[in-house]
This record gives C-alpha cells, structure tokens and sequence, in this order.
C-alpha cells in the first residue's frame, strides 16, 4: 500500500472539467499530510493533451489509457481498467468527482474492489493515518463525518467545495500508459440527445439563478433566463415550478433535484421551503426576491429584496448589464 | 417478465432533521416510501401494463416497520412483497444491503431490476449500481426514459448527464435506477389499500437467504458514521423592502463591492 | 372497550386522501373560489381511486366502506377545499337514499351505472320556502297511472347542473306535511327540468348552487324509493347518516386554518421575534387544536355509530355543532393572527373563514342542531 492518492480525471468534449483541477489541489493537500504524492488517471480516446495541465496543477503522474474503446464512457469498461490500476498501485485514497459520470462510475468500482465508497464527500481529514470525511445527508440536513473500514479509501467529491490549485506550468507530470483492458461490456452507449443550446450544469456552476411559483407561468422563465444569461450563470427551478410542468426535472434544486454549492445563489420567487432550502443553503451568497417579506428564504438570504420580482428582476439585468460594460 | 422493485422506507422530506448523541434522531420521524421508488414502482406497473403480462415483486430490508413501504407498494398495484427481515440487517452500509438485496435476487427470477436512484435519507446513491456487480449484470443510472425491446430481451433507457441525455442499450437482466422525470407515479385506490390486508408479506431472513452474520450488519460495514452533527444555521443578512427598483440597485452594487462577484 | 386509533388501511386511506389534496386540491382551491367555475376534472381524478362513492356497496361500484372511512376521506378533502369537498357530500346525500332504500332492481338501475363513471348525483330537498322547515316543501308530484307528474321549484341545490341524478324530496299534497312525502330518482336530462341562477356565494364557490325547477317532470312510479308516504323519514334518516361527514368537512377547514397559522405564527415576525413566541398567539392556536381534536372525536362517534346501524341523531347533531361552531371560530382566529394579510387573498385564511360560515347553516343549522339536542334532553 502506497500513500499516494488517485485522482480519476474526468474530460468532457476533449478538455478537462474543472472538477478534475478541484481533486487534484485537494488530492496532493492529503498526500502531502499522508508523505504521498497525487497522481492521476485519464481514460479515453485522444487524450494526448491532457496530462500536461493536470501536471501543472499538482500530478506528480498521470496513468493514460487511450484507446478508440473508451472514446464512450461506460462503467463496466472503465471500472475495469481502473480496478487493475488501483490494484496495482495500491493509492490510499481515490478520488472521483461526484458528476453524473462519476456517481456511475464510482459504485462499480466500490464493488468491484470490495471496498467502501464515501459519496458526495465535501471535506477530508487526517488524524493517525486514518481518513475522517465529511459528507452531507439527508440533502444537507445534516453531516455525517465517515470512516472506512477497507482500503483504498474511495470518495466521490461534491463539486465547487475544493478551490482548484493555481497552475504551475514549470511543473510536469510523469506519464504513463495502461492497458484499455475493458472486459465485458453490456450496457453501451448507442445514442446522445444534445439540448439545444449551452447549458451550464447545476452542480457545477459558478452563478445559479432560479424561479419559483412566483413567476406565476411558465413563459415567465424567460426573464430567469435573461437574467442568467447576463451573469453567464445556470438556470434552476423550484420543485412547485417543476411539479407545475414550468421546467423539466434537470432544472430542480433542492432535497429530490439538485444539491447545489454555487457561489452566487439567486432566488426569485421561491419562498423557501425546507425541501428547497435544503438543496442549496451551502451556496456562498443567497439572493432572494420575494413579494411575501415573512417567506422562509429571506431567512438564509445574505441579501434580501422584498417586491415584486416583475419589478426587481428587469433592473438587476440592467444593472448586471451596466457593470459589464464598465468592467 | 418478472420485474422486481427495491425500496426503501426512508423519513419523509418535509421532515427536520434532528441530532441527539452524535446520531440522527428519528423519535418523531414519519416514514414514506423512498420517492425515487416510487418512480420505479410506476415504471414496473407501466411495462406490465404495456406487454399485458409480467409480475411485479417489492423487496426491502429494513425492520418491522418497513413493511409498510412494501404495502404502499401493493396498494398501487404490486403483485407480490417479500420483507428481508433480520436483526443482523439493521445498520447495514451500501454495501452489505446490495448483498443482502443480490442474495434474495438469488433466489428469485427477475428480468429487470428497479431501484430509485437514491435513497432520500443518507444519500448514497450506490445500492443499485452495487448490486448490479454483484449480481454481474449490466445497469443504467438516473433513467429518465425506458423502452423494452419488442423480444423482451434488452432496453433501451435515457439517462439524464450534463448537456442532454444519454441513450443506453442494455441486455436483460438489468438494473435500472428511476430519477425523477422517468413518469407521473399513479395514486394508490381505495380498492387497491383493501386489497392488502388479504395479502401475505412473506419475511425472509438471513439464513433463508444465505447471508452469514458477518456479512452484514455494523460489523461488516465498510463505511461507518461516526458521527453526525447539524450544519451550522445559515444566519439571513440585510433584507431590503422600501422600493423595489432602489432595492434591487443596492443589491446589484453589493454583491459587485462587498461580495465581489462579477 | 373503547379504542379509538385506526387500523393500517385507514390510515393508509387518510394518507390517500391527504396526498390526493395535496397535490390535486390544494394548487386550484383560490382559483377556483375566485371564478366559481366547477373542477369537474377532480370528480374524474377522484373517482379513478376511489374517493367519491365511499359508502356504496361494492357490488354497486363503490368502496364498500363505511361512514367512519368516509369521514376520514372528507375531513382531508375539506382541508383542501370546502366548496370541492361539499360537492362530494352532496353527491354522497343523493346517493345514501339509495343505500338505505332502494330496491335491488333500482340499484342496478340507477347506483351502477352512476358508480362506474365519474358522476355525482344531487339531493334536492330545500325550496324557496322550505329550508330548516322541510316537511313545508310544495313541489308537487301528481300520481298519474304509472308515473308522477313533478311539479316546484327546488333552491340551492348543490351538483345543480353537473350531477346526473337527481334525488328529489316531493309532496303528494301539501296539506299531508311530512305524511305526504316521496322521495324519486330522477335523471338530470329528464324533459321539463331547467336550471335556475347560480347562486354568487360568500363561500365554499368551487360548488355548484342552483335552482332546479321541475316542470311537467313525467317520473315512472318504479323510481320511487320506499313507500308513498315514507319519503320524510328515509330524507331524515339519510341527513342522520350523512351529518358526520358535514361535521368531517368542519373539522377539515378547522384544521386547515389552524395549520395555517401555525405555520404563519413560526414565520412572522413582530418586535423582533416570531409572533408565536407570544402568548396571546399561543393561547389562540392551543384553543384551536382543542376545539379540533373534540370536534373529530365527536364525528369519530357519530360516523361510527351510524355504521352499527344505531340512531345517532343526537350524537351526529352535537358533532356537527360543535364541529361547524368551532371551524367558524377558528377560521376567524386564524385571520386574526395573520392581521392584514389574512384578510387578503394573498393567503388562504379569508377562504376558509367564508366557507366555514356556511358549514353553521346548510345540513341543519346550528339552531336547529340545538333544537334537536335540547328535544332529547327534555323529552
């Protein structure tokens, strides 16, 4: 057993996603306490460019596995190439970013290995060789602190809780390569139903702007939209916005849609229900907009407009839009 | 086609959660069915109802009480419950609670597995997928569409990920996970809540169904809590409510100078 | 021995109910209080499970339950709405008739087909001139050969105009007073039946209130239920049975306005703290779970005693006056700790105090409800 820690990169449309960065500046913070190093691994096709940044950012070594089968994520194929790396080099610790693809991935793994995963975790300590990690439940209701019994330790990683490390382009990883050993595939992808236009992942984003019943009908989501479009921010909704039929399900912050931890959190017309609060009381900032001055959400709000949000939302547009073009 | 539901009794979410030696306190909690399941359970009335044939199974483990997840499942139109029942189930972690679940699947026929794609308590998200390696089968995650092949042998099933959806096609026997979106779940009936008391939940325990002691249970979990605690109560700031278009400027500025956003 | 918690299935069946409301009745009670325009599409979602035609037989296209079990069906309803929820009584009143009455050919007749599809019937009884005193009703229904020949004027008759049975008390003559009484089945299509002017209520607006005015209404004779003659009793009978549902729904708009306060008294805040720190908001909220739990015990007693079949004339009139006296306090309270905004349609208080009104006049007033109690006191 090594005390080195391994991050499972993750690429999206040929470039790293920020949450890999994340990892790594959290992933060497631990091995650095453990006298380990971070290294990390790339699956996928054509990923020559890849492990440079993530040696800039901290990875004293980068496994790559790059063959045309794992151009498509799957998690039989991928746990199998990841399972024979982790028992071959035997890391301490393995982090994996709790995106949608790491959340598929990471059981599988578990369970391949027979070992324990902690799930959406947002803080690790050390203390004697032993790993405390935090994680939330119950949507953030409450936080469990989880040790393992087994080894490697294994968690997903809450995006947007670990400040990426600032790049050091003097520093350079080691690379090296690994099998594309797949094994048996069953469940394939066969098909990717792109929305229409950008759109920025709740769990992953800087900026969130949501509406809630109070926009009172669903074409009025188009000023949220404004309004995040001008901050370049995501667009989310409440659970009575979404039950409404206002906005399909990916769109749901809270206790049954997304947990989110954006730094800036702006809520408008949504007052603020337990199930709602829950999934995004964690943000750094909370803006709210409400007509009722009693609502629940004024509550955690760090900045709190009572009105109408017809009235309100159209001059923080222009506002936003102003400071832009100052900026 | 034999469909079998996983579910889980979990504490409804308008509940508050409450702390009380380093545990979370359940002395008030009111239990429901795991909302997710629920998507699922609808799911497996859905295909049977679409192919005019199949049977629909409910399994949990849990203690006495969550039986009556399993009767809220029959209640809507679940053919058959089997309650996994032993002392040496309780306090279980992901892992031991898959097994648990693949050791009843052991001795049952499925063709496809239903489980919500996360229990609304502790949050994991892993049973499903867990059990799926254990049961060396393929899975599809945060399914939010389903179609079963006119053969009856593989689906196709939609996964939500960042940016669309993803279109997966998988062999039979598989594990689906059920997010929110996968369909409207149906109400139980008068008819259907009557119904249940006529029906007998067999109880399978950990002999029966081949699960030794050591296997789970708090002394095989792999992941343990060793404590839970309550965040820290998020303390609201300045609320402004003189006008709404001054307000709405301040606020503007303020977060630009004193948050430094933007 | 005495034990008064539910059984699984009845809790299970109040978890029904209370989910149905939730989700179905709750999110267009305002609207429909506003534009007073009946959601038949809820009739149609309630008789999918079950939550109309509690008490028919099964064999009928019922639930084959009791009062009890519809009591608790109507209290979660009436907690949604009380105007949707008189709707449902209503029908249940038209149909009861039935249940105590009707003849096996009738009920396949009539109950079956009307239970098989989303359907409500009505019960029509009060006319302009007749409302606490209904052996004075005049409509007339004239024996010729095989058929009565229906005649008069039937106000504010709850389903008016989205019902398809009517239920029609009706007088051989006059003169007879209660002796002269029929009670027929009619279909709301039969020729010579019009609608009169839809009543622009105070509350409970979800629910349809008309005049029925019945001319030349040719009513085979087999349509009769009971007896010539039979009729005043099997109408008293049938508001006997039903008035621990009227009491239910009380108890429903009750416990809605009490949760509503609660709710609002945790979140307002005043001089610098939540306006439930106050024991001025405190004794109000604690009378009102008082008067509730009292008031569901009451119906709780009547709903099951008229299930055993026993006369529960006496018990059902206190529930029901208690019960009916007690949502009006409460939902008077209730706008009293919202202050201003409870005395807006911003908030759903203003809404239960207008429909909690009439709970303390229609099914017997809450005069005539002490009449009937004192009569058993002093006879």
């Amino acid at each position: 057993m090594s005390n080195n820690v391994l991050v499972v990169a993750e690429t999206q449309g040929g470039a790293l996603k920020k949450i890999s960065f994340e990892l790594i500046g959290e992933g060497k913070r631990i091995a650095d306490q453990m006298g380990g190093r971070v290294e990390a691994v790339v699956l996928g096709h054509e990923v020559a460019g890849i492990p440079e940044p993530l040696g800039h950012h901290g990875a004293e070594k980068v496994y790559v596995a790059d063959d045309p089968v794992l151009a498509n994520y799957t998690a039989e194929g991928y746990a199998s190439v990841l399972a024979r790396l982790v028992k071959e080099t035997e890391p301490t610790l393995v982090l994996i970013g709790a995106t949608t693809q790491g959340k598929d991935l990471a059981p599988r793994l578990a369970a391949r290995l027979a070992v324990g995963l902690a799930s959406d975790c947002t803080g690790f300590e050390v203390q004697d060789g032993e790993f405390y990690i935090t994680r939330p439940i119950y949507a953030g209701k409450a936080t469990a602190t989880v040790t393992q019994a087994t080894k490697p330790y294994m968690a997903t990683v809450r995006p947007n809780i670990f400040a990426p490390p600032e790049p050091d382009t003097s520093h350079d990883a080691a690379v090296e390569n690994i099998p594309a050993d797949i094994g048996d595939i069953r469940a394939n992808v066969i098909d990717m139903i792109k929305e229409a236009g950008e759109r920025i992942e709740l769990t992953e984003a800087g900026i969130i702007v949501s509406g809630g019943r109070g926009l009172k009908a669903p074409e009025n989501f188009t000023l949220i939209e404004e309004l995040a479009g001008v901050l370049g921010a995501a667009v989310g909704a409440s659970r009575a916005a979404v039950d409404a039929g206002w906005k399909d399900h990916s769109y749901q912050v809270g206790q049954t849609g997304k947990v989110v931890t954006p730094t800036l959190y702006i809520a408008c017309g949504i007052s603020g229900a337990i199930q709602h609060l829950a999934g995004m009381k964690t943000s750094k900032y909370i803006v709210a907009v409400n007509k009722d001055p009693d609502a629940p959400i004024f509550k955690v709000a760090d900045y709190g407009i009572v009105g109408d949000l017809f009235k309100v939302v159209p001059v923080l547009i222009e506002e936003f839009k102003k400071m832009k073009a100052e900026a | 086609m034999n469909i079998v539901i996983c579910v889980k009794q979990v504490p409804d979410t308008e509940t508050k959660i409450k702390v009380k030696g380093g545990q979370v306190d359940h002395t008030e909690t009111k239990y429901v069915v795991n909302p997710y399941d629920e998507y699922a359970i609808e799911e497996g009335l859905r295909i049977k109802e679409r192919l005019e044939e199949g049977k629909l199974t409910l399994i949990t483990t849990g203690p006495e009480r969550a039986k009556d997840a399993l009767k809220s499942g029959l209640a809507v139109g679940a053919d058959e419950a089997i309650h996994l029942v032993d002392e040496a189930f309780e306090g279980s972690d992901p892992y031991s609670t898959a097994l648990i679940l693949s050791k009843a699947l052991e001795k049952m026929d499925y063709d496809i597995v239903f489980c919500g794609k996360q229990g609304v308590d502790e949050d994991h998200a892993q049973v499903g997928i867990i059990l799926a390696e254990l049961l060396d089968i393929p899975h599809v995650s945060v399914v939010t569409k389903l179609e079963i092949a006119e053969d009856r042998k593989s689906i196709v099933a939609h996964r939500e990920v960042q940016g669309g959806h993803e279109v997966v096609e998988a062999p039979l026997p598989a594990i689906i996970t059920a997010q929110k979106g996968l369909n409207e779940p149906r109400y139980a009936s008068i008819k259907g809540i009557m119904a249940v008391k006529k029906k007998i939940i067999p109880e399978w325990n950990a002999e029966e169904i081949g699960v030794d002691k050591d296997m789970a249970g708090p002394g095989a979990a792999k992941i343990k809590f060793t404590e839970v605690t309550l965040p820290p109560e998020r303390v609201g700031g300045n609320v402004f409510d003189e006008d709404p278009v001054q307000d709405a400027i301040k606020v503007a500025h303020l977060l630009r100078d004193e948050a430094k956003i933007l | 021995m005495f034990n008064p918690s539910l059984s699984n299935e009845q809790n299970a069946l109040r978890d029904l109910a209370r989910r149905f409301t939730q989700n179905e009745i709750v999110p267009i009670a305002a609207e429909a209080d506003r534009s007073g325009e009946y959601p038949w599409e809820l009739v149609e979602k309630a008789h999918a499970i079950g939550l109309i035609n509690v008490t028919v037989p099964e064999e009928y296209g019922g639930g084959g339950l009791g009062h009890f079990e519809d009591c608790l069906v109507v209290e979660e309803i009436a907690a949604g709405c009380a105007g949707i929820c008189s709707s449902f009584v209503t029908s249940s009143l038209g149909l009861t008739p039935l249940n105590i009455a009707a003849t096996p050919e009738q009920m396949e007749r009539f109950m079956k087909p009307l239970c098989a599809e989303p359907a409500l019937a009505a019960f029509c009884l009060t006319e302009p001139g007749a409302g606490s005193d209904a052996a004075s009703i005049r409509t007339r229904a004239r024996r010729d050969g095989d058929f009565y020949i229906l005649n008069g004027t039937k106000r504010f008759i709850t389903n008016a105009g989205v019902a398809r049975l009517y239920t029609v008390a009706a007088t051989l003559d006059p003169k007879l007073r209660h002796r002269g009484f029929v009670v027929l089945l009619v279909p709301a299509d039969a020729a010579g039946i019009s609608l009169g002017k839809e009543e622009d209520k105070m509350g409970q607006r979800a629910a349809s209130t008309r005049e029925v005015i019945f001319e030349d209404v040719r009513v085979p004779v087999e349509s009769r239920l009971g007896r010539e003659g039979a009729g005043f009793r099997l109408v008293m009978d049938t508001l006997d049975k039903l008035r621990a549902e009227v009491a239910a729904m009380a108890v429903g708009v009750a416990r809605a306005a009490m949760e509503a306060a609660v709710k609002y008294a945790k979140e307002r805040e005043q001089f610098g703290q939540p306006i439930a720190s106050f024991q001025g908001i405190q004794f109000k909220l604690a009378d009102m779970a008082i008067k509730i739990e009292a008031s569901r015990l009451l119906v709780w007693r009547a709903a099951w005693m008229a299930d055993q079949g026993l006369r529960n004339g006496y018990e059902s009139a206190i529930a029901k006056c208690f019960a009916a006296d007690s949502a009006m306090q409460i939902a008077t309270d209730a706008v009293q700790i919202f202050g201003g905004y409870g005395y807006t349609k911003e908030y759903p208080v203003e809404k239960y105090m207008r429909d909690a009104k009439l709970l303390q006049i229609y099914e017997g007033t809450s005069e005539i409800q002490r009449l009937v109690i004192s009569r058993w006191l002093l006879k």
